[in-house]
């Protein structure tokens, strides 16, 4: 097989200090294969992505290597060849389309530009492949603006604008990561379709390993800007050989079996905080004193390559340490509801959102709100806490009448029902430090100033992080760390109930392991919890029960393994369907 | 689903528009008829007495009263306010103290000159500025970046009678004598026979507008290049001009004219100081002289002028800056 693209000692550096992000990167792809590329955020794969196309973010720079593309060394290209080769042999599809499409510019505008030869030609082109990806291909949709379309119908602007020059590659960075599901399932579906019928290799950027599951035929496991495992996808998810592959595959939630999962210890090394040794070491249970040594990048039988020493040993323990079931809990509701919600009707101006919409929430259980974007999941969180204000029903505390707006609300009802938000980068104060963000919330309900400092340790401690780190600014910590301190920020009020907002979706997976893992402990102490998602994955991992909402409407409710094993109500089953689901493991 | 989320907003947004836009007209008349009420105060209490100001001072108290009665200002002052808003509204300002003529007779000639120097100094000071900010955006951080940033804040910390002083020291008086230091248009000439005129005043305004505006579209083209879209037009292989032309102007322009507005609205007010620095004939000279002779209607009709031209100049840049959805 001749290779359409050959990677050789890929190596981009940090301008600032020569700093490795990448690291003698080498491998090859044949026409028509998919090959993935994972690893957690700060793992390098971005800058691969990027560095194929010989492009650098400013600040860092390609050092050394060559990209072969049919026999073209993209690297060595300067200005207009190289512009020219971007156009015909490699193209880029970024995470986010919002941004990634000019806003001011019309869909005409941004797919003709890269084409060379008559625009009536070209437009021909455009319109087949547009219908290949499921657009409408006339003159009227032609001239939108990227804004005018969904973000489903966004990414399929830039796959078609990223195929429509017919490269001989195209690098797909995250594609599908802030898609819906069922939208998710449709973009994998046209990138193995298009691949398949026009002989382009691809590359495959995703944190989610189920879905370079889906889509890959090889993956690439990247750590510290290495390349640790370059595998088959079946053997991979048989049988990983490298530490990092397998603690990565053992953090991945699945929507068909409750598990414990098992997050990854410590957090991954910065550019330039590596050392002689092998770069998992810290974070390795199988590191020895042989590991102080770089592992050289061994080639196995299959065209495997693996960087570690005791490749055999992980492969033998896979089986024995797959992640244990975790047993359902009684169904059986003894104790009496905490937050009680009836009949709630939301609105944003003069559409209505949500339609009487009503549930419980019992101590020491978790509910699950699933549905897809729009669908109105996050405006009835909102709604509970008080934050929406365009709304009707009626709520009870305790058994108490709840008023609707938290304005209305007493202190006390206040403090017993607590927010974690999606995003932890925005929902921390970035000027004050983790441990002042806490006090505040503690001062707000007039707590004993003398104890403040004792109840924020405490709440720290129970999110798992060091006291310590309460004089740092959230700037300092990483995602996960950072989403605790939300948590933490939480707990310190001592609240009944608390409502996390989609508050994984920003983690990577090994970090949303060990978040899903600490609320589950706060769940069995006796917190209750509405949790908002859009992945069953997690509904599986850490609800109780589970309403599933659709436009608004409940469309199915239920104990979890009872809605997700055997959904009743087809947007449910379509939901499941597209879910991506590791293939089960050998053994 | 987009279409679903397209067809809700899309049909109220040009009323709500519309409704807006009304909003703010209506405002903008209220702000006005404020601002002719304080005009109308102030000049009342300046020092002097007009029809002392008007005979001089071998005036008899018996003509002093009778030109009091002529001018009306023996009448109680909501009712002179009343008489002259009713002439503003229908165009009529009044007639000058100091020569009797009417004064939009008057000041039709100074407005002519005061428009063209305006104007004359926006269509240079926008292109420039757009040149100047895009060139220092792309080298950020070098020399010439560094020099104008410099250069921007000294010359915005420095009033425009300083900028000007020191452009006719440096090109009318002292070092070069290359333009009159003094811009002499006889009456009735349009300005722009006289360009030798109009250098020194329309540069004066350009170097401070340019310093201004040229950092906003310094600011904007480096947030536009830095963007996601300008780097997928990139690895589109396209060129640094079409990338700069196509790509980053549109949206780098966003946020850029509504503040072009802004200075024209400046540049305006403005007028008024550099006018009379180089002996103008416009309505900032015009303004000057008037308050020297207590020409009261003259004042009242210039200042009201300056106020609505400021007025609809701000209007149109909110407009601008509110046209498009910003973002998501």
């Amino acid at each position: 097989m001749t290779a359409t693209l050959e990677v050789a000692d890929l190596t981009i550096v940090r301008d600032a200090d020569e700093a490795r992000i990448v690291d003698g990167l080498s491998f090859a792809l044949g026409p028509g294969e998919v090959l993935g590329v994972v690893g957690e955020s700060g793992s390098g794969k971005s800058t691969v992505a990027l560095g194929l196309l010989a492009f650098a973010r400013p600040g860092a720079r390609i050092a050394g290597g060559r990209v072969v593309i049919d026999g073209v060394d993209l690297l060595a290209l300067r200005g207009g060849e190289l512009r020219d080769a971007r156009r015909r042999l490699a193209a880029y599809v970024a995470q986010d389309p919002a941004t990634a499409l000019n806003p001011a510019l019309a869909l005409r505008t941004q797919l003709l530009e890269s084409l060379d030869g008559p625009p009536a030609e070209n437009l021909d082109r455009i319109r087949r492949v547009l219908r290949t990806v499921g657009l409408p291909a006339d003159d009227a949709f032609l001239r939108r603006k990227p804004r005018q379309l969904s973000g489903g119908q966004q990414q399929r602007i830039a796959i078609a604008m990223a195929v429509v020059a017919r490269p001989r590659v195209i690098v797909l960075d995250e594609p599908t990561t802030g898609l819906d599901v069922s939208t998710q399932a449709k973009v994998l579906a046209l990138v193995k379709q298009l691949c398949a019928d026009e002989g382009i290799a691809a590359i495959y950027v995703s944190h989610d390993l189920a879905v370079v599951a889906d889509v890959a035929d090889r993956v690439i496991v990247m750590y510290g800007g290495e390349l640790v495992e370059l595998v088959p996808t079946d053997a991979l998810l048989g049988a990983p050989r490298h530490p990092y592959s397998r603690a990565l595959l053992a953090a991945v939630p699945s929507a068909r079996e409750r598990q414990v999962l098992h997050p990854i210890r410590g957090r991954a090394p910065g550019v330039g905080e590596r050392d002689a040794g092998c770069v998992f070491r810290a974070r390795c249970d199988f590191a020895t004193d042989a590991c102080l040594e770089r592992p050289p990048l061994e080639a196995e039988p299959g065209g495997r390559l693996v960087r570690c020493v005791r490749a055999d040993e992980v492969q033998r323990l896979t089986r024995i340490t797959r992640v244990a079931d975790r047993p359902e809990r009684p169904g059986l509701v003894c104790r009496p509801a905490v937050l009680e919600a009836e009949g709630i009707d939301a609105h944003y101006g003069e559409r209505q959102v949500l339609f009487n919409v009503s549930l419980e929430l019992e101590p020491g259980r978790c509910l699950a709100v699933v549905g897809e974007s729009g669908s109105g999941k996050s405006t009835l969180s909102r709604c509970l806490i008080g934050l929406h204000e365009q709304y009707e029903g009626r709520l009870r505390l305790d058994g108490e009448e709840l008023p609707l707006t938290a304005r209305a609300r007493p202190a006390a009802a206040r403090r017993e029902l607590q927010y974690v938000f999606q995003n932890p980068f925005g929902s921390l104060n970035p000027r004050r430090t983790v441990g002042s963000s806490i006090a505040a919330a503690l001062r707000l309900f007039g707590s004993d100033g003398r104890r403040t400092g004792a109840v924020v340790a405490e709440a720290l401690e129970r999110v798992e992080i060091s006291a310590r780190l309460a004089e740092r600014y959230p700037a300092e910590l990483s995602g996960g760390q950072r989403q605790r301190v939300a948590i933490a920020r939480a707990l310190a009020c001592e609240p009944k109930v608390l409502l996390c907002d989609e508050v994984t979706s920003a983690l990577d997976v090994s970090v949303q392991a060990s978040v899903i893992e600490l609320l589950r402990g706060l769940i069995d102490e006796g917190l209750a919890m509405l949790f908002v998602t859009h992945d069953l994955a997690i509904v599986r991992s850490i609800a109780d029960s589970v309403v599933v909402l659709s436009e608004g409407h409940v469309v199915e409710r239920g104990e979890t393994a009872a809605v997700l094993d055997r959904p009743s109500h087809p947007y449910t089953q379509g939901l499941l369907a597209d879910t991506l689901e590791l293939p089960a493991l050998a053994g | 689903m987009a279409v679903e989320l397209l067809a809700a907003p899309a049909p109220s947004r040009s009323t709500r528009r519309a409704r807006a836009v009304a909003l703010a007209v209506a405002q903008g008349v209220g702000t006005l008829l404020v601002v002719s009420l304080l005009i109308f105060l102030v000049t009342q209490a300046m020092p002097g007495d007009v029809a002392r100001v008007v005979l001089g001072t071998r005036a008899t108290p018996e003509t002093l009263a009778t030109l009091r009665e002529q001018l009306g200002l023996d009448r109680p002052i909501w009712e002179q306010y009343g008489t002259w808003l009713w002439g503003v509204l229908r165009g009529d300002f009044g007639t000058s103290l100091v020569n009797g003529m009417p004064v939009s007779e008057l000041l039709a000639g100074r407005i002519r000159n005061s428009l063209t120097l305006s104007v004359v100094a926006m269509l240079i000071m926008l292109p420039i500025s757009l040149l100047v900010g895009i060139v220092a955006a792309q080298r950020r951080d070098r020399a010439f970046d560094q020099g104008f940033l410099g250069t921007s804040i000294v010359v915005n910390a420095t009033p425009e009678f300083v900028t000007g002083t020191v452009l006719i020291a440096l090109l009318g008086t002292t070092v070069f004598h290359l333009l009159p230091p003094v811009s002499f248009i006889p009456p009735g000439d349009s300005p722009l026979a006289h360009p030798e005129a109009m250098v020194l005043p329309v540069l004066t305004l350009v170097v401070s507008g340019v310093m201004y505006l040229g950092r906003l579209v310094r600011i904007a083209f480096i947030d536009a290049m830095s963007s996601e879209y300008v780097q997928t037009a990139r690895l589109k292989g396209l060129g640094t001009p079409r990338i700069l032309a196509r790509h980053a102007l549109p949206n780098a322009l966003g946020p850029v004219i509504p503040a072009a507005s802004l200075v024209a609205a400046y540049t305006v007010g403005g007028v008024v100081v550099v006018e009379y620095l180089f002996a103008f004939p416009g309505i900032g000279a015009a303004l000057v002289e008037a308050v020297n002779n207590r020409d009261l209607p003259v004042i009242q009709a210039i200042v009201l002028l300056i106020a609505a031209t400021y007025y609809v100049l701000n209007l149109v840049a909110d407009l601008l800056a509110g046209g498009e959805p910003q973002g998501r």
